[in-house]
């Protein structure tokens, strides 16, 4: 039987989708060689009251309020524990306020942990001194901002080379590396210009190659896309997300979208008041919400592209003892990564009662009409939930 | 006559204890602006007027516009027109020297103000009474430590130039946007490269206008120091005064009034290419 957390990749239009192996989201990875960022209990509260209110919340319990009430502290993340495998675009979902900026400046050191560990790449970031600190920036861990950051008074080119100068690269190397990086974004023809000269999204293309040109294993992105109109708001988006996959790097992407995070996270968490309340792929967020805030999101979001035949689909026996006069071999087929969008136009083609999954040779479900249209107002029926 | 509370009673005595154990010291920070400033002078006197004016002339032509050519010519054509030339110059070379010197006093106080929020409080009453203290009182403590000549007028021309640029230094520093120190951090930049690669730079049109404030007062205040015997056209105007001669009175105060409008518009010239740099 197959579960919705573990399957093979599936090349989407999107570049290849890296799915992960089911189970394995919360605590110790399976193979920790393939994680490149591990959260371990991380906290950060702030305030002059910090550690004190920090060990009350460890000996007591208390929650975010209480801490603001008895310490005058605020909590800006709590309890944060997750891990990013190599390759994986991991999304951090979160209204304003909800520390998810906190969370991942605490993935570079930008912010000190009250409490817990990160480890990246292996290495405790707490164990690292101010220029260890200094060449992991500079070398593995990149990061992209929503302000974007550019100097003005530096050409594109300087801007995106600004990286290795400071690490001390000689000039024409880093030049180099920086018109190669402005090039992977489409901006090799305005090596020349200022910042000012460039649009937003244009800007923010600059940031991206800015974090490239070091060539970092991880980048942290936070809010990138959300000061720019719609439009150029999803071609980045894509962009972004095949340039990733295309070059292998993993990142770490902090929106307050949750179309966004789907759009382009191999995995997404969703955030509340400084707490991760679920860590899942999109299909799994979109199917199975933690709560009620995590279904409110959920509500707006299209399914089309998102839900696929394996999710849709209905066990082959009870299709059978359903309509016994049909024999499910002799439908149509399709494979279990099929989306919605799919199996409607199959639907409409086929004037069958329904469609056969078939995963390497063996029909393992249908989908009908009935389940199809169930799946995609996306109510939680007993009769799809055990599929 | 004896007032009811009189700080100089036991300051004075201080300023003599001093001036006595300490003498060398102040001796050879005398003897060491004197020599500057003498070089200085020295150096704008080296060439001959016409090819001094040409020089400046050529330089704010090519850098600054044929604007501040003009200006430069008219300007210092006037110096020596009204016969004040080698005062004119002595008169810059004093400026320049307070000049260089308060800004390397201002700027890194400025910069620690902006980064330490308890040192700018504990600064900003220093330089309020810095700033308003009439400059003639710092001249008798200068002039007891240093004597009568250029150096007192100096040293109260330094203290006089540093309020104006440490409070522009400090302003220029806090204005660098949030998010360019947060990307010197984020890229592993040294904190010397975060100094002079991002806060500098964005912080460089406000020093630029401190720059300007530093160098007009400087001379307001050389000009005044003529009173304890620094040359210069300050000395030219004590002298008129002193004479009740109103011909020499008024060509020194015209020959001031050239030189700082050209210093003035000059570093504004300056300036504005700094924030054009800025904003790129």
């Amino acid at each position: 039987m197959i579960t919705v957390g573990a399957r093979k990749a599936e090349p989407g239009p999107n570049g290849s989708r890296h799915e992960p192996a089911g189970g394995a989201m919360l605590g110790s990875p399976s193979n920790s060689d393939d994680v490149l960022v591990d959260c371990r209990s991380l906290w950060k509260i702030f305030g002059s009251r910090a550690s004190a209110a920090m060990k009350a919340v460890q000996e007591r319990g208390l929650g975010k309020t209480e801490v603001l009430k008895e310490f005058g502290c605020v909590v800006g993340v709590a309890n944060a524990t997750f891990s990013v495998r190599r390759g994986e675009i991991f999304c951090i979902m979160g209204l304003s306020g909800s520390g998810k900026s906190t969370l991942l400046r605490m993935l570079n050191r930008l912010v000190e942990p009250t409490s817990g560990e990160v480890f990246v790449k292996g290495r405790a970031l707490s164990s690292l001194d101010a220029a260890a600190l200094r060449e992991l920036r500079a070398r593995h861990v990149a990061m992209v901002f929503q302000s974007v950051a550019l100097l003005p008074h530096r050409t594109v080119l300087e801007n995106a080379a600004f990286g290795l100068e400071v690490r001390g690269v000689a000039k024409a190397e880093r030049h180099r590396a920086a018109e190669e990086a402005l090039r992977k974004v489409g901006l090799g023809d305005w090596l020349q210009r200022y910042p000012r000269e460039l649009s937003g999204g244009m800007q923010q293309r600059v940031g991206l190659a800015r974090a490239l040109a070091v060539d970092p294993e991880i980048i942290l992105m936070d809010e990138p896309f959300s000061a720019l109109d719609p439009l150029i708001r999803r071609q980045l988006q894509d962009e972004f997300r095949q340039l990733t996959k295309d070059l292998g790097k993993s990142a770490v992407f902090i929106t307050h979208d949750l179309d966004e995070a789907i759009r382009i996270g191999d995995r997404i968490a969703i955030m509340k008041d400084g707490a991760i309340i679920q860590i899942g792929t999109p299909e799994e967020i979109v199917l199975a919400p933690a709560d009620d805030y995590v279904a409110k999101f959920v509500a707006g979001i299209s399914r089309l592209h998102l839900v696929k035949a394996h999710s849709v689909m209905v066990p082959v026996e009870r299709f059978r003892a359903e309509r016994p006069d049909v024999d499910p071999r002799r439908l149509v087929t399709t494979t279990p990564d099929a989306d919605i969008d799919r199996l409607i136009d199959l639907i409409l083609a086929d004037p069958a009662p329904g469609i056969a999954v078939v995963e390497a040779g063996r029909l393992v479900g249908v989908v009908t009409v009935r389940s199809l249209l169930l799946g995609l107002k996306g109510s939680p029926t007993p009769e799809l939930a055990p599929v | 006559m004896t007032a009811p509370f009189s700080p100089g009673s036991w300051l004075a005595p201080l300023v003599g204890w001093l001036n006595t154990n300490f003498h060398p010291f102040f001796e050879s920070v005398s003897v060491t602006v004197d020599a500057v400033v003498e070089g200085v002078r020295a150096a704008l006197l080296l060439p001959p007027a016409p090819i001094f004016v040409a020089l400046v002339a050529g330089a704010a032509g090519f850098f600054l516009g044929w604007r501040l050519a003009l200006l430069a010519v008219a300007a210092l054509g006037f110096c020596g027109l009204v016969d004040l030339w080698e005062e004119s110059m002595e008169t810059l070379a004093l400026v320049t020297v307070s000049v260089a010197v308060a800004v390397a006093i201002a700027v890194p106080f400025g910069i620690l103000a902006a980064r330490r929020r308890r040192f700018e409080a504990a600064l900003r009453p220093v330089l309020d009474v810095m700033q308003t203290v009439p400059p003639w009182v710092y001249l008798i403590p200068a002039v007891i430590f240093f004597g009568l000549g250029q150096v007192p007028a100096i040293v109260a021309t330094i203290v006089y130039g540093i309020p104006p640029m440490l409070r522009l230094t400090t302003l220029g520093f806090k204005q660098v946007p949030e998010d360019l120190v947060e990307l010197g951090r984020a890229i592993g930049a040294p904190p010397r490269a975060i100094l002079l690669k991002i806060e500098f730079p964005s912080a460089l049109p406000t020093l630029l206008v401190g720059l300007n404030q530093c160098i007009l007062l400087s001379l307001a205040m050389v000009v005044l120091a003529g009173l304890v015997g620094a040359g210069g056209l300050g000395a030219e105007v004590t002298r008129g005064l002193t004479r009740m001669e109103l011909g020499l009175g008024l060509r020194a105060g015209l020959a001031i009034v050239a030189v700082a409008i050209l210093l003035d518009r000059l570093s504004r010239a300056v300036l504005r290419r700094g924030r054009a740099a800025s904003v790129g």
